[in-house]
């Protein structure tokens, strides 16, 4: 069966590869300072939406993503690896959201394109590592969830079957189409960005890049109407502006706390139970754990 | 993310050489593809960002998937079984990546569904991918058995193949025999035309085929019956669906272990006859020998560029007496020497690629209308630098990666001779780039005419005629004395008119030619480019020692002597 896939993906910065200058001194993320990456699951993400592709012709892969609008590079590098069109939820009012507020913007923009079988994303954000916005998509669309998956095997009769990676082993599950799934970072890796598909789409803007743009291929987008990225605002996707960004987000950050690791002493453990032993009760007796 | 073309700035700066306007005009026609092509160029600006956007991904995919694979490629191997050949896990998801990637097929035109990209940008994929793991870039730079194919098959044959491996099939090239290695004039593979069946079939073994399971093959056999020359060779053309073709065996080599290197048996195994009967090897073959060559370079290259690599990092890294081993100078004027030939070695190889660039696109174009004097003017010289380069090119780098993987090792010292470290396995795959596709001393052969006749020399005296900034004078300098011993030593040797001196001293006389022309190149690159600078001096320090060396072997060696280095006498 042909399917219609949104996958949800998110613009972080890599703090993967922390510098010194990764926070700035009130304790926020320094976002200058780290290069703006796809967000590592949900290329996890993408990948089970292009293998659903291959394997069922006619299926379409579309990204939906928010933030600021040089965003629009991760649509780009979603249509570089293979999916078909992108959106781009960007305006000032969607600014600061937390994952209520971020859950809210993004199900009223899948309400608005409307017509889909599967909602994909990562299961969580590596700014943020708060894997809420999936589930709130799913709740807020009245959608069932499938988490953790690491591989959607199958999509037949309307319904997906998925194994999903758990603590203590893996589980296979079958869920009726319409629904979110959650996509883990042990699902395997994303296909490299495909040449030619490179070529094509290198090109691609939104409305605001175009205005910036190189003049000399402004004719293009016309002509080549794939090379236009859609960006919507939030009177694009009806939602309240009360709901979104800063002033639709309960979550206020009281403080934040620099830890700094610092190991003080160490001690070498003999490979035995004794020893093993000895150091759990020390540990527990602490509060390191427990 | 390990990215190889963007941690290396010199692949940025050989991309954007001037002649790239030219070659990118030639090689996109006036950039006609853009109106049936979604992924075609609008412009030269439009073409090379593409390139480098393409060279990004190739960058990535060494970084992060065929570099980390290459160790327990090397440690596994393909295997064998019931006559087919399974790549090793990390080979299989190398091909995956390429694949996905649309990395197949890149210089073929795009109405086979290629890329349409030049050489130059080709070359420096292949450069990347040695630098990863050199046994892969043989797999993946089979596909210039696709060049071949689109140069000399017929339409109906470009159609029915190219389109294949564009997609990811890949090729072999069938030459060598147990009988017929360096000498292919004496493959036996016997090639019967059945007027029944209106096909060919090929009966006999080929030895030391690279990646002999290959999909489609390109066979040098003899399709004259009774001949026993190079003018009895014809070439097929393969398809592994027909079948008819098993591996016997899967040589167990020293080094480029991943790549399979196969005996196989031909048992009435169908074939098309691919171009015209009797040129197989004195055209085909030749023309596929020196893509392949260029290749090699390439390879070679990579190589050189992966053991600097190794060598300088275990050199910072590694403390003896109190510092850093690369503070002595015993140590550091290796990886200076390394660095250099590498450097040198990169400059020679894309300034070879843009040659055989003009060259292939007049060519290509010369097959769709006549050419314009000028053009056929520009043909015949690019042709001939391509001819020229071509062997000097493969012999000078292949040399230097085995040398830069020699002292990769002796800077890791006894850590070096254990499998612990990378250095190992590159001193390994290094040890054939002077070997296969010719050695080293089959490749002094094919250019000592060039020396004898004066193409080296034309060159070397353009490249001195070039504007260069005042402070690079005195290299300039060293390199214009490095010219007039070598012109002195072409004529002491040339003019005693004895072919066997000639053929005895040819190597240093190629060898010296080489190092005129490597120091002039990375000359223009600190020209336009001071991070060249270090490479600069050291190189044409270390070459013009080199020539004098050459010359003074050549002006002390009384002609009498060579008796002595006869087989009679040892």
């Amino acid at each position: 069966m042909s399917l219609r896939i949104i996958v949800l993906a998110k613009q972080v910065p890599d703090t993967r590869n922390v510098g010194k200058d990764a926070m700035k001194a009130d304790g926020t993320v320094n976002r200058a300072a780290l290069p703006a990456i796809f967000n590592p699951e949900d290329l996890n993400a993408l990948e089970q939406a292009l293998r659903l592709k291959d394997a069922y012709p006619g299926t379409t892969v579309t990204l939906l993503t928010m933030g600021p609008g040089r965003a629009a590079e991760i649509i780009r590098e979603g249509l570089y690896r293979g999916a078909d069109s992108g959106y781009l939820l960007t305006d000032r009012a969607f600014a600061g959201a937390d994952t209520l507020a971020t859950s809210y913007a993004i199900s009223m923009a899948i309400r608005k394109i409307k017509d889909y079988d599967l909602i994909i994303c990562g299961r969580q954000a590596i700014d943020g590592d708060t894997a809420q916005v999936g589930p709130q998509v799913a709740e807020k669309l009245g959608l069932t969830q499938i988490t953790y998956a690491e591989e959607i095997q199958k999509a037949e009769k309307g319904k997906i079957t998925v194994k999903r990676r758990l603590e203590r082993g893996v589980e296979v599950v079958e869920g009726a189409l319409p629904l979110v799934v959650t996509v883990n970072g042990s699902a395997p890796d994303c296909r490299p960005r495909n040449a030619k598909h490179v070529q094509k789409y290198k090109h691609a803007k939104t409305v605001t890049e175009k205005q910036e743009a190189d003049a000399d291929y402004l004719d293009l987008y016309d002509s080549r109407p794939y090379l236009n990225l859609t960006e919507w605002g939030v009177a694009d996707v009806n939602a309240e502006v009360a709901l979104c960004g800063l002033s639709g987000s309960p979550t206020k950050v009281k403080k934040i706390e620099n830890v700094v690791f610092q190991a003080k002493e160490n001690m070498t453990l003999e490979a035995t139970d004794e020893a093993i032993d000895t150091l759990m009760r020390e540990l527990i007796l602490n509060h390191t754990i427990g | 993310m390990a990215n190889y073309y963007l941690d290396t700035p010199g692949y940025k700066h050989h991309l954007h050489h001037p002649l790239m306007k030219r070659i990118v005009e030639l090689k996109e026609r006036n950039y006609t593809d853009k109106d049936k092509y979604d992924y075609a160029p609008f412009d030269f600006e439009d073409a090379m960002d593409s390139y480098e956007k393409v060279l990004e991904i190739v960058g990535e995919i060494c970084g992060e998937i065929v570099a980390p694979n290459a160790e327990s490629v090397d440690h596994e191997g393909p295997t064998l079984k019931d006559g087919r050949v399974t790549y090793a896990p990390g080979t299989q998801i190398n091909l995956d990546a390429v694949r996905k990637a649309s990395l197949m097929g890149i210089t073929m035109p795009r109405r086979y569904d290629g890329l349409n990209f030049p050489i130059v940008p080709y070359i420096m994929i292949a450069d990347m991918v040695s630098r990863a793991d050199a046994g892969f870039e043989n797999l993946w730079g089979l596909q210039d058995c696709a060049e071949t194919l689109y140069e000399f098959g017929n339409e109906d044959q470009r159609r029915r193949f190219i389109p294949r491996v564009c997609a990811g099939e890949t090729m072999s090239m069938d030459l060598t025999e147990p009988d017929a290695g360096s000498d292919l004039q004496s493959v036996m593979l016997k090639a019967t035309f059945s007027e029944k069946d209106n096909c060919w079939y090929l009966n006999g073994v080929k030895r030391f085929i690279t990646n002999g399971d290959a999909d489609i093959h390109l066979v040098l056999a003899r399709s004259e019956e009774g001949t026993r020359d190079g003018r009895g060779l014809s070439m097929f053309l393969y398809d592994k669906r027909d079948g008819g073709v098993n591996v016997r065996r899967i040589e167990n080599k020293m080094g480029i272990k991943g790549s399979p290197t196969c005996e196989l048996v031909y048992k009435n195994a169908k074939a098309e006859l691919c171009g015209d009967r009797k040129l197989g090897l004195i055209k085909y073959v030749m023309a596929l020998m020196n893509n392949a060559r260029l290749g090699i370079m390439a390879q070679s290259v990579g190589l050189s560029e992966a053991a600097y690599r190794e060598g300088y990092a275990y050199a910072i890294e590694r403390k003896q007496f109190g510092k850093a081993i690369i503070e002595f100078p015993a140590v550091y004027e290796m990886v200076a020497l390394m660095r250099a030939k590498t450097d040198a070695s990169r400059a020679m190889l894309y300034e070879t690629a843009r040659f055989v660039d003009v060259y292939k696109a007049l060519d290509d174009i010369s097959k769709d209308r006549k050419l314009e004097p000028e053009e056929r003017q520009e043909l015949k010289k690019y042709g001939r630098l391509a001819d020229a380069f071509t062997p000097i090119g493969k012999g000078m780098t292949s040399e230097y990666a085995n040398q830069n993987a020699y002292d990769a090792i002796q800077i890791h010292g006894g850590s070096g001779f254990m499998k612990d470290y990378t250095c190992e396995r590159l001193y390994r795959d290094a040890r054939i780039t002077n070997i296969y596709e010719g050695t080293t001393q089959l490749q002094v052969i094919a250019a000592i005419r060039h020396v004898t006749t004066g193409t080296y020399l034309a060159q070397i005296r353009e490249y001195e005629g070039l504007e260069y900034k005042p402070e690079l004078e005195v290299m300039r300098h060293k390199l214009i004395e490095m010219t007039a011993k070598y012109e002195e030593m072409v004529k002491i040797v040339t003019e005693l008119k004895d072919q066997e001196l000639l053929d005895f001293h040819a190597r240093r006389l190629v060898e010296s030619a080489g190092h005129c022309i490597m120091g002039y190149l990375l000359l223009q690159d600190t020209n336009k480019c001071d991070s060249f600078r270090h490479s600069a001096e050291v190189y044409i320090t270390y070459s013009q020692s080199e020539v004098n060396k050459h010359y003074s072997y050549i002006t002390d060696f009384d002609c009498g002597e060579l008796g002595y280095f006869k087989p009679a006498s040892l």
